[in-house]
């Protein structure tokens, strides 16, 4: 017996541990749980295929249509409109609320206040009615008669500039806390580096420290404008002429609603995909210099065509 | 009879309750160069930042080239300067940090070349010139288009040499700058320093390097507790002390 248990390791001990093949470990659950998935996904998407309910034939003839393209385009704007409004506004009341000054840091505070604090579609809806409430819109000087332009407040503010007006100063009061989550992010090492050089301090932040911040900055902004633009189909309360107004007004006359909520949500998907690639580029614009940046594009980074990135250190070289 | 690089006068600092500088007077001639040395929380990096204005002081007088710093004299009154006026002074004031503070967005060159293009207004291409001239100059030509990340710290802090450098200062300040290296990269650094203060360059330097203040330093300042212990040549204060709190902490680096 034990001469035979002898003769068995020696003649495995034969071959080198590494010339055995390996048997990688098999996960049957895995399996399993893939199979049901699949089958639950394939059900559903048959179920639609079916449903006679949907009238893709409905979906096919609005996809494209002129109508559900005015609606896009407006959408548009809006979005890029809102989110430089929201963007350019933020960042000053970012500047604002790190300032030393306790005015422009309350006057900053009480902004993100309001704006942060009530809900969009109730800012929507009041933009729109502004005119309920001033029947002109006057600039001068406070607590005189000089006024140097009175103009009717519902010329003024048309449905769209309401809508753009709600929803840029709502997005200012949360870009302003990105932006100032970024800035503070940044080493105070860098300013004073800076300053140690002679720059004064707009040019160290221009310079010096937003370029740095916008590291942090960029992924939530992202978020930031993805939702912005499906939040424009909020402005339908005010019908400012955006995507979904013009496919509720669609459904309003041929009461097709579910089809006509399918044009909208493949257009709104289709757009946020879009909305992908500036930012994946925007990242890599500001990750210059940074460990795992790289000067892959993401796109050869998806195709897997990228191969080892270069080695990053080299120690005491003299 | 010149008036000195640097001259304070009974310079005193506090944050909240805490006194970090309590009276310092210093004088720093055209050309020397001045280490100060001292236990952590001496007050020998306040003093140093003080110097360029990236710390108030609180009383005293700081003086560089007979200029008050972040202060006009008109008078009986101090007038504080404006950020403008203060940036100004700084130009001339090189500074270098302990952990290097290399702006990691840009290549060393672009590092070197940031203030001389924006502060300078310098044309790009002398910018670029003078800048690979001194990244030669620190041993680091052939680094010009490598991130800080790509640097190891030895190479980091000798660009942030290079890039103080750039602004032509007429004095240097130098905030333990070899603190945060590994020791064998600490040479190449002191090597550079060590050329700097052969050409003339006027420095004031917060270091726990003894052996460099004694080789390099015209004047040695040991301080702690916010007050000048003893100061003077530094084959006198670091071999011969004078004073038994200089004694007692050199035992402990040496």
């Amino acid at each position: 017996m034990a001469t035979t248990t002898a003769a068995a390791s020696t003649a495995s001990e034969d071959r080198c541990p590494d010339d055995l093949p390996v048997v990688p470990v098999r996960h049957y659950g895995r399996w399993v749980a893939a199979v049901a998935a699949i089958t639950a996904l394939a059900g559903i998407a048959g179920s639609l295929a079916k449903n006679a309910n949907l009238h893709w034939d409905v979906v096919g003839h609005y996809l494209f249509a002129d109508l559900i393209f005015d609606g896009l385009v407006t959408t548009l704007w809006l979005t890029a409109a809102a989110m430089a409004l929201g963007l350019g506004l933020g960042t000053l009341i970012a500047v604002m609320r790190l300032s030393a000054s306790p005015v422009l840091h309350g006057m900053a505070t009480l902004f993100v206040w309001v704006f942060r604090g009530t809900p969009l579609l109730v800012q929507i809806i009041f933009w729109g009615y502004a005119g309920a409430l001033y029947k002109y819109v006057m600039i001068g000087i406070p607590f005189t008669d000089i006024t140097f332009l009175r103009v009717e407040t519902n010329s003024l503010l048309t449905p769209a500039i309401a809508a753009l007006l709600a929803l840029g100063l709502n997005e200012a009061a949360y870009a302003s806390e990105i932006v100032r989550a970024g800035i503070q992010s940044v080493d105070p090492g860098q300013a004073e580096a800076a300053h140690s050089l002679g720059m004064r301090p707009a040019l160290t932040m221009r310079r010096i420290v937003l370029p740095q911040a916008m590291r942090v900055i960029i992924p939530p902004m992202g978020n930031e404008t993805i939702n912005m633009l499906k939040m424009t189909a909020l402005v339908s309360v005010i019908s400012a002429h955006d995507l979904m107004s013009n496919i509720q007004d669609v459904y309003a006359q041929n009461y097709q609603v579910i089809p006509m909520l399918v044009v909208a949500s493949l257009w709104y998907l289709a757009l946020v995909t879009l909305l992908g690639v500036p930012q994946a580029w925007l990242e890599r614009r500001y990750g210059r210099g940074t460990a795992r940046s790289g000067h892959v594009s993401p796109l050869r980074r998806m195709l897997g065509v990228a191969g080892r990135l270069p080695t990053k250190r080299q120690e005491g070289n003299r | 009879m010149t008036t000195p690089m640097l001259h304070a006068r009974n310079v005193r600092k506090h944050f909240g309750k805490v006194e970090v500088l309590k009276g310092i007077d210093l004088t720093v001639e055209r050309g020397q160069v001045c280490c100060l040395l001292g236990p952590s929380g001496s007050g020998k990096s306040t003093f140093l930042r003080c110097i360029n204005h990236l710390e108030k002081i609180d009383a005293g007088s700081l003086a560089v080239e007979g200029d008050l710093v972040g202060y006009r004299r008109h008078g009986q009154r101090l007038h504080e300067l404006r950020e403008r006026e203060v940036a100004a002074h700084r130009r001339d004031i090189g500074m270098v940090f302990q952990r290097f503070n290399l702006f990691p967005h840009m290549t060393a060159l672009d590092n070197v070349m940031e203030a001389p293009l924006n502060v300078s207004k310098v044309s790009r291409a002398q910018a670029r010139q003078d800048a690979e001239r001194l990244l030669e100059q620190v041993g680091l030509a052939d680094r010009a288009g490598h991130y800080p990340a790509q640097l190891s710290g030895g190479q980091q802090q000798r660009v942030a040499i290079a890039r103080a450098l750039a602004m032509k200062p007429k004095l240097m300040l130098f905030d333990e700058p070899t603190s945060a290296l590994d020791p064998e990269l600490v040479g190449d650094v002191l090597d550079v320093m060590r050329q700097l203060a052969a050409d003339g360059m006027t420095m004031i330097v917060v270091t726990h390097e003894i052996g460099f203040a004694r080789e390099v330093a015209d004047t040695a300042v040991f301080m702690d507790e916010g007050v000048v212990v003893e100061a003077g040549d530094p084959r006198q204060v670091l071999l011969h002390p004078e004073q038994e709190r200089t004694r007692a902490f050199l035992s402990k680096v040496l």
